[in-house]
C-alpha cells in the first residue's frame, strides 16, 4: 500500500466516523462537530493528493486546503449562531424535538 | 508507511472516535480537539507546514473555543436522560458504514494508478504568500468578504431581540 493510499483510507474513516456522528446524534451541536470532522477529512485528502501528486510547486491543494479552512472556519460561526438562535426560541437542541418549521 | 504515520492515525481516529461517541458534550468538544490535533500533526507529516499552523490556529484556537461557548450558551453539557443517539440512529449508522465501505473499496482499487512521488515538496510560507497575492488574488479577496459577511451574520442571527429592543 502506498503512503497516499493510507491517508486517503484514514480520511474515508474519519469522514465516516463524522458523518455518523452527524447523523446519529440527537444535540444540534454534536451535529455540527460531526460536520467539522468530515470537512477536516476532505482537508486531509487535499493535502495528501498536494504531496504525493505531480506539480506540488503548482501549491493547487495547498491553497484548496487553505481556503477550505476559512470557509470552514465561516460554517463553524454561523452554523452554531442559528443553534444559539434555535435554543433561545426552542429552549432545546435536541433535534428529536425539532420537527416544525413554523416559529 | 511509518510508525508516526500509525501513530497520529490512532490518535486522529481515537478522537474522532470519542467526539462522536461520548456521552457528556464537553467531553465530545474536548476530544474534538484532540482529532483536530492529530489531523494537524498529519499535515505536518505530510510537510504541508503551513496548512498544519494554519489548522493547530483556526480549528484549535477558534473553532473548538466556539464549540464549547456555544455549549455553555445551550445547557447543552447537561447530558440527556433518555440516550444521547437518536431514534433513527440504526439507519444513520448503515449510511456512514456504506460510505466508509464505498470510499474504502474506491481507494483499495485505484492503489495502483495513484500518483506516488517521493521527492520532498517545499513550500514555504513565503511561496504560499505570493501564491494568495498573485494567481489566487480573486479567490483571497472573496474569503474575506466571506469571512466577514459570515462574522456579521453570525452576530444578527445570535443576537437577544428581546434584549436589543428595550
Amino acid at each position: 500500500m502506498t503512503p497516499l493510499a493510507g491517508y486517503l483510507l484514514v480520511a474515508a474513516l474519519l469522514f465516516s466516523i463524522g458523518l455518523a456522528g452527524a447523523l446519529t446524534r440527537r444535540n444540534a451541536i454534536l451535529v455540527l462537530i460531526g460536520i467539522e470532522l468530515m470537512l477536516n477529512a476532505a482537508n486531509l485528502n487535499l493535502i495528501a493528493f498536494w504531496r504525493y501528486g505531480p506539480h506540488p510547486e503548482a501549491l493547487t491543494g495547498m491553497m484548496f486546503a487553505i481556503f477550505s479552512i476559512a470557509v470552514a472556519a465561516a460554517e463553524a460561526a454561523v452554523g452554531l449562531g442559528l443553534v444559539i438562535q434555535i435554543h433561545r426560541h426552542a429552549k432545546t437542541t435536541d433535534l428529536d424535538q425539532m420537527n416544525r418549521m413554523k416559529g | 508507511m511509518s510508525f508516526v504515520f500509525y501513530l497520529l492515525t490512532a490518535l486522529t481516529i481515537a478522537g474522532g472516535l470519542a467526539a462522536v461517541l461520548l456521552k457528556n458534550t464537553i467531553h465530545c468538544a474536548l476530544a474534538l480537539t484532540v482529532a483536530f490535533l492529530g489531523l494537524a500533526l498529519l499535515f505536518l507529516n505530510l510537510d504541508a507546514q503551513f496548512a498544519g499552523f494554519a489548522q493547530i490556529l483556526v480549528y484549535i484556537g477558534a473553532v473548538a473555543i466556539l464549540v464549547v461557548f456555544a455549549i455553555l450558551l445551550t445547557k447543552g453539557s447537561e447530558t440527556p436522560t433518555d440516550g444521547v443517539f437518536s431514534h433513527s440512529w440504526l439507519a444513520g449508522l448503515g449510511v456512514a458504514a456504506a460510505v466508509f465501505a464505498t470510499l474504502g473499496w474506491a481507494v483499495l482499487s485505484s492503489v495502483r494508478v495513484l500518483p506516488h512521488e517521493t521527492s520532498v515538496p517545499t513550500a514555504t510560507v513565503a511561496e504560499i504568500g505570493n501564491a494568495l497575492m498573485g494567481r489566487y488574488v480573486l479567490a483571497l479577496e472573496i474569503v474575506a468578504v466571506l469571512l466577514t459577511l459570515a462574522m456579521i451574520g453570525a452576530v444578527i442571527v445570535a443576537i437577544n431581540e428581546k434584549a436589543g429592543s428595550k
